[in-house]
């Protein structure tokens, strides 16, 4: 019955839709413009495939199965400071990469506090960099990811079989087969494949950890084949490779990825009569510790020595981050002009075609999209000159999938139980939008703004591609510092970089929920 | 006022035919079975229910092509009467302007209506801070500055007890007095018809029959409206 007539049309959708693809398709004409037969693929470029491959592959293989007792634990423990740590468990997707790195870095770096205890042990200290240091990097932003997916698990098995089980008694193994193991045999695929393409487009742990012939990405590749050769053909080839290899993964874990829970609803504990046993506790116990740890001690050493470290912080910083903050306005801004009208657009149709767009973000690669362009911007103006605004439209082109997750529901939502009302009354397209559309979907308006404002202040991505020393965001310039050994000033700049992400989300999270009535 | 023309509404396997014609300023009740199609009656007049064929002539003109915002009604639903996030003066106001642009004078009108339906001071609340017969005063109160010739009521009060329903009804009553406006309602209650209907129309068996008095009908009514009726 809501399919006849709809208060907004779908015509400004369609062009926001339209600009989408062809932002993609220009990336994808670039490429093809320079990727000439017979250039192809060398060893190093081949070795580089299958080190994303198998990075990919160990991360998503970690993070779920790391995420299997987390997750557990925290379904069936009732504790203090849980909810934060349920919440915390967000963090990682407003959480700059560089950021995080560099916490990594202070805990299992070369002098982190890791080898300090092995060495004060006598035991052989680890490095960090290669392999195992861009799945460590992975592991650390993917296993939030993972465990927030398995609790969403656990929380769809009904309490009435936990209930049933106790009546029964059932001893934990039984438990744990009859209920629990059902549950992640439906969602662990699902997880490790999401996991799996999400790693397969890394670019900044690889750039930060990894690097060499043995630890070099696809996306990496694309960097260095741009940066360093200026081989535009190369990284023409590569992104076609990169293009094939993400594309071809998400098309195929296209039934089975599962939805990203993006907001709450997670911090409902189970009541649960079984895993009274000691060990089990013990078990649990271990794994909420230990995964805190994990997560938190990174981020506490950021903030440690980024205070020792401001005072280090040259100008250039403060530059850069005024630039950033400009260039997340700019995306968030963009982001809501594509956004608002593509949700509308989609929120008056079936369901179902939310999915696909969201896996065409998830499978384009910022490198991709950025050599493309560059290919085509080249010829007929300076690339360097619009590094930035290219930068905030990527990034804005990222968080769309994201943005449209958090606002197709809503304005579906309203329409559905407005839509009549605004007919009857003749409020139609800019009318319904000011009046209705926009006061109902605030808070997640807010809250879409200010995961994009987030990512994007925090990307280090196609502005390497671009940048020049006038024109550098700020993660970029503190992974210059970092390149330089300016500790003290890169542990600055990452603080400063974090507290943005955080007071940029929070700011448009809280402004969007303000006085915001139901 | 009104006339339904070979009108032929279908959704899915459901089918409702209407041939009749309802006179200026008459208050109608529509009764009939749970499901026999009174909602689906009231939306497709109010442009929510496609149509297969005929013509609903409505003050001289064809309506049936007409988007619901451009058809000489004002309807009120089940429920979801009230934009919850708007102020009660800007819910009214938006039955005069739908893009909430008001003239000092617009403002005058939207101000007299709510004082008519006996909301005075309370404009300035959103609907949650309104109790039900309240929400139900502030929607009657737009009804009354969009000032439309027919009035379709697909039982806004059927939530509330039966004193503020009848009290509802009296103000309805009133209010199409006034303005002169030809009202269709739907209704399950008997005494609802009593009250307030001069003719019913009697919607069973994919059919909406043409109007009959109210007081002939309930006095002796057919075999289906007794049945209907269970007395």
């Amino acid at each position: 019955m809501a399919q006849r007539a709809q208060p907004i049309s779908g015509s400004a959708g369609a062009v926001a839709g339209s600009f989408v693809i062809a932002a993609v398709l220009a990336a994808f004409v670039g490429i093809a413009l320079r990727a000439e037969p017979g250039a192809g693929l060398g060893p190093a470029e081949w070795q580089a495939v299958r080190f994303t491959v198998v990075q990919a592959a160990l991360s998503a293989l970690i993070s779920v199965l790391l995420a299997v007792p987390l997750a557990r634990a925290l379904a069936r423990r009732q504790m203090p400071g849980r909810r934060m740590l349920i919440t915390l468990l967000g963090a990682p997707f407003i959480l700059p990469v560089i950021v995080a790195v560099l916490g990594l870095l202070a805990i299992f770096g070369r002098n982190g506090w890791v080898n300090l205890a092995l060495d004060a042990l006598g035991l052989p200290t680890v490095s960090i960099y290669g392999l195992h240091g861009v799945v460590l990097a992975h592991v650390f932003f993917n296993l939030p990811l993972a465990t927030r997916l398995l609790l969403q698990g656990w929380q769809s098995i009904p309490a009435e079989r936990f209930r049933l089980a106790a009546q029964l008694d059932l001893p934990p193994w039984m438990v744990f087969r009859s209920l629990e193991m059902p549950m992640l045999l439906r969602i662990l695929p699902g997880a490790a494949a999401l996991i799996f393409v999400i790693c397969l487009t890394s670019f900044a742990v690889a750039l930060t950890l990894g690097g060499g012939p043995r630890a070099t990405t696809i996306e990496l590749a694309i960097y260095q084949a741009f940066r360093f050769d200026f081989d535009l053909a190369k990284a023409a080839w590569l992104s076609v490779v990169q293009l094939v290899l993400a594309g071809g993964a998400a098309g195929i874990a296209l039934w089975m990825i599962p939805q990203i829970p993006l907001t709450g609803g997670l911090d409902r504990p189970v009541r649960r009569w079984d895993a009274k046993g000691g060990g089990q506790r013990v078990l649990d116990v271990l794994a909420i510790l230990l995964g805190s740890a994990f997560l938190l001690l990174p981020l506490v050493s950021v903030a440690l020595s980024g205070l020792a470290g401001l005072e280090a912080v040259p100008a250039s910083v403060w530059r850069s981050a005024g630039v950033s903050l400009w260039v997340a306005g700019l995306s968030v801004c963009v982001l809501l002009i594509l956004a608002l009208p593509l949700a509308g657009w989609i929120a008056t149709r079936a369901r179902g075609s939310v999915e696909a767009i969201g896996l065409l973000g998830l499978s384009a690669s910022p490198l991709m999209i950025g050599t493309g362009w560059f290919i085509l911007i080249n010829p007929i103006a300076d690339p360097v000159s619009l590094s930035l605004p290219v930068t905030a439209v990527v990034n804005a082109l990222m968080a769309l999938p994201f943005a449209l997750r958090i606002l197709v529901p809503v304005l579906r939502e309203t329409l559905d139980s407005q839509g009549r009302l605004c007919l009857t009354l003749g409020m139609q397209g800019w009318a319904a939008w000011v009046w209705v559309l926009l006061p109902r979907a605030r808070p997640q308006i807010g809250f879409a703004a200010g995961l994009t404002g987030a990512l994007s202040v925090g990307d280090l991505g196609v502005i390497a591609l671009f940048a020049d020393p006038d024109r550098t965001t700020l993660p970029l310039q503190m992974y210059r510092l970092m390149g330089a050994y300016q500790t003290e000033a890169a542990a600055g700049a990452a603080l400063i970089l974090l507290s943005m992400a955080l007071a940029i989300f929070w700011l448009c999270d809280k402004g969007g929920r303000y006085s915001a009535h139901a | 006022m009104l006339t339904l023309d070979g009108l032929h509404i279908r959704q899915g396997s459901f089918e409702l035919k209407a041939d009749l014609s309802i006179g200026q300023g008459r208050k109608v009740a529509v009764i009939g079975p749970s499901g026999a199609g009174k909602s689906t009656l009231l939306g497709a007049l109010g442009g929510f229910v496609d149509i297969v064929a005929g013509r609903m002539i409505c003050a001289g003109e064809d309506m049936a092509k007409a988007p619901p915002g451009a058809r000489p009604i004002a309807m009120l639903f089940q429920d979801n009467n009230m934009f919850p996030h708007l102020t009660i003066r800007q819910n009214v106001g938006l039955g005069l302007r739908s893009n909430l642009r008001l003239s000092a004078k617009d403002e005058q009108q939207v101000q007299t209506a709510i004082d008519r339906v006996g909301l005075s001071g309370l404009e300035g609340r959103r609907p949650a801070a309104l109790s039900g017969g309240q929400q139900s005063r502030a929607a009657l109160a737009r009804v009354l500055v969009q000032n439309k010739p027919l009035l379709l009521l697909d039982e806004p009060f059927a939530a509330l007890g039966p004193a503020l329903r009848q009290e509802m009804l009296d103000l309805v009553k009133d209010l199409v007095a006034e303005t002169g406006a030809t009202l269709l309602m739907v209704t399950h209650a008997p005494e609802d018809v009593a009250r307030i209907a001069d003719d019913v129309v009697f919607v069973d068996e994919g059919r909406a029959q043409a109007p009959v008095p109210a007081a002939e009908l309930m006095a002796n009514p057919p075999p289906a409206l007794r049945a209907y009726l269970g007395s």
